[in-house]
């Protein structure tokens, strides 16, 4: 019997407004302690919370990417239960209308598209920061209430995936939609994009969905994949043994790699919800929603073909760049300046990426700017170092930040063409080896290449590959 | 509906209310009544009422995007029962 794993997601991005989204106080990440506060965001007693409209438009923005109706009419909910990182012990959320409803994302799968429902966004506020060990003592936490207030949109997928690599392709999709509109700087160490998954199994053919694992504390891509692996293997091994799943919240656990039963917070029913009484309905009229639209920014899916188009590249390489938005500004930057897209395409999609793999960083870390990349790319057009010295030449680049020819000069790499210096070294080569000499004249066209790797092993990758090539023809065929 | 005392105990804890057997028993039957009072509401026919969702007539009260002076850390912490350096201190959360 095999088993299908169903997985939906919830997803909390941290916007990027100026102020909170109830109050006027800074979103600034990093502030001193509490010093981001007022009687709004700390809860005091008679304060009145008052919409910030940039939320709005970010939710309205968000929705219209990911397919969504916007609602005409909706509004706030309190959500009750008691946490010290929640002055008011409630938080303002929108649970019975949310902002926009009935979307999907399609999302680029290594094959194929897969459609990812939405079911709904709405806005809420984040809550406060509790800090245990660290500056706490035992026995104690201690509550920074900066982020009490910062405007959080929740994106709530349908359970639409099937397998690790769909949920891994959606987080990407969806952060790359965020990051092209500018509503969230999806920065998951400093917790703007966080992600919650439910998790079921059932086998396969069973339309009823089994008994489902919300998964919670994941604070990256690579949490939720383990996270959800790990949570994959043990319900399997639980139904296989007769067993049953129960419906339950779990907590990864990073270090242990487990995820354990949560201590029992709140049951949804447990939050009792009700109006919020201090903030006015949210009417959005199509001219609102019209506003939005024509000020959009470009999407990832529009880039894409923008860049098959513009650059004349296939489309697989479109793809690739554009799935990371500063890939594909760097690949921008460069052809702008080095206007053989295809070349840099090709460069970017292999040695770049590759580099960066190696190098465990991602390219807005990369100290490699797109001018001296570009520059780069025109010492090989010109024949100033060959594309296998380039690769050395780039892998310092990275490391360094240092500009290509100054690396070269360093080095001592630049390209042999020097005719008289290949040829004598061409001469020696032959007379060291009359064996391959008459392979070669016994018809091994196979012996040339030995030649050529000799002449490119004695100059240490330098020199001009034509030329040698060229010379030692020319020479091979004298001798025969 | 009828509200048991196994209800008033759960609402209780959620709102963090430490009732005595005579409280439970006695909220208990004022929350019956209530209940029943605005039962009362179910003998109407509200097929074309829309729920109401907010009694003030104002919709779209918003501000702009603008960053405003906060309060002082001293100002924000004055009425913290315990502090420790610039944080609120509580006693220790379990997970
Ligand atoms: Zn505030």
């Amino acid at each position: 019997m095999q088993y299908e794993t169903v997985i939906g997601l919830e997803v909390h991005a941290g916007l990027s407004t100026n102020s909170k989204i109830f109050c006027g106080c800074s979103t600034k990440f990093g502030a001193s302690p509490n010093s981001q506060t007022c009687p709004v965001c700390l809860g005091l007693p008679g304060v009145l919370p008052v919409l910030n409209e940039a939320a709005v438009e970010d939710a309205i923005k968000v929705a219209l990417a990911l397919n969504c109706q916007v609602s005409p009419y909706s509004k706030f909910d309190r959500k009750n239960y008691y946490y010290p990182d929640l002055p008011k012990n409630y938080q303002i959320s929108q649970n019975y209308l949310p902002v926009a409803f009935k979307g999907y994302l399609d999302v680029p799968l290594e094959k194929g598209t897969k459609r990812v429902g939405i079911d709904n966004i709405h806005l809420e506020e984040d809550a406060g920061k509790n800090i245990h060990g660290g500056g706490a003592d035992a026995g104690e936490s201690l509550v920074d209430l900066n982020r009490a207030g910062i405007p959080l949109i929740e994106i709530v997928t349908q359970p639409d995936m099937r397998s690790l690599e769909e949920v891994e392709k959606f987080m990407i999709s969806l952060r790359d939609i965020l990051l092209y509109l500018g509503v969230c700087d999806c920065c998951m160490e400093e917790g703007s994009l966080r992600f919650e998954a439910n998790i079921s199994l059932r086998l396969e053919g069973e339309s009823r969905l089994g008994n489902r694992v919300e998964m919670k504390n994941l604070n990256s891509f690579k949490m939720v994949s383990k996270a959800l692996q790990h949570e994959m293997r043990r319900q399997g091994e639980v139904l296989k043994e007769g067993g049953h799943i129960k419906a339950e919240t779990r907590l990864w656990d990073e270090e242990k790699e487990v995820t354990s039963t949560m201590r029992s917070k709140e049951e949804a029913h447990d939050y009792r919800y009700f109006p919020e009484p201090d903030l006015s309905p949210l009417i959005i009229k199509d001219n609102w929603i019209d506003r939005v639209r024509k000020a959009m920014p470009e999407l990832p899916r529009e880039r894409k073909l923008r860049f098959s188009r513009e650059y004349k590249i296939p489309e697989y390489d479109a793809q690739v760049l554009i799935a990371d938005k500063y890939l594909a500004d760097f690949y921008e930057d460069t052809v702008k300046l080095f206007p053989e897209a295809k070349m840099v395409s090709n460069w970017v999609m292999g040695e770049l990426l590759r580099g960066l793999k190696e190098r465990n960083i991602n390219i807005e870390e990369c100290l490699l700017p797109a001018t001296h990349f570009a520059n780069m790319l025109n010492m090989i057009k010109k024949g100033a170092i060959s594309g296998r010295i380039a690769k050395d030449v780039f892998a310092e680049m990275l490391d360094t930040g240092k500009e290509a020819e100054e690396i070269v000069k360093e080095k001592g790499w630049s390209q042999m063409s020097d005719e008289d210096e290949v040829s004598r070294i061409a001469d020696e080569i032959i007379e060291k080896n009359p064996q391959s000499v008459r392979d070669f004249q016994g018809g091994k066209e196979k012996a040339l290449g030995f030649f050529i790797g000799q002449v490119m092993k004695v100059t240490r990758g330098k020199a001009n590959p034509q030329l040698v090539n060229k010379l030692l023809k020319e020479k091979l065929g004298k001798l025969k | 509906m009828k509200i048991s005392k196994d209800d008033v105990k759960q609402v209780a804890r959620l709102a963090r209310l430490r009732l005595t057997e005579e409280e439970k028993e006695k909220f208990g039957k004022q929350l019956n009544q209530i209940l029943a009072y605005v039962e009362k509401l179910n003998e109407l026919n509200i097929e074309n009422v829309e729920p109401t969702s907010h009694v003030v007539p104002l919709t779209n009260v918003l501000r702009k995007d603008e960053v405003k002076p906060s309060l002082s850390e001293e100002e924000a912490l004055a009425n913290a029962p315990e502090r420790k350096g610039k944080y609120f201190k509580v006693p220790k959360i379990i997970e």
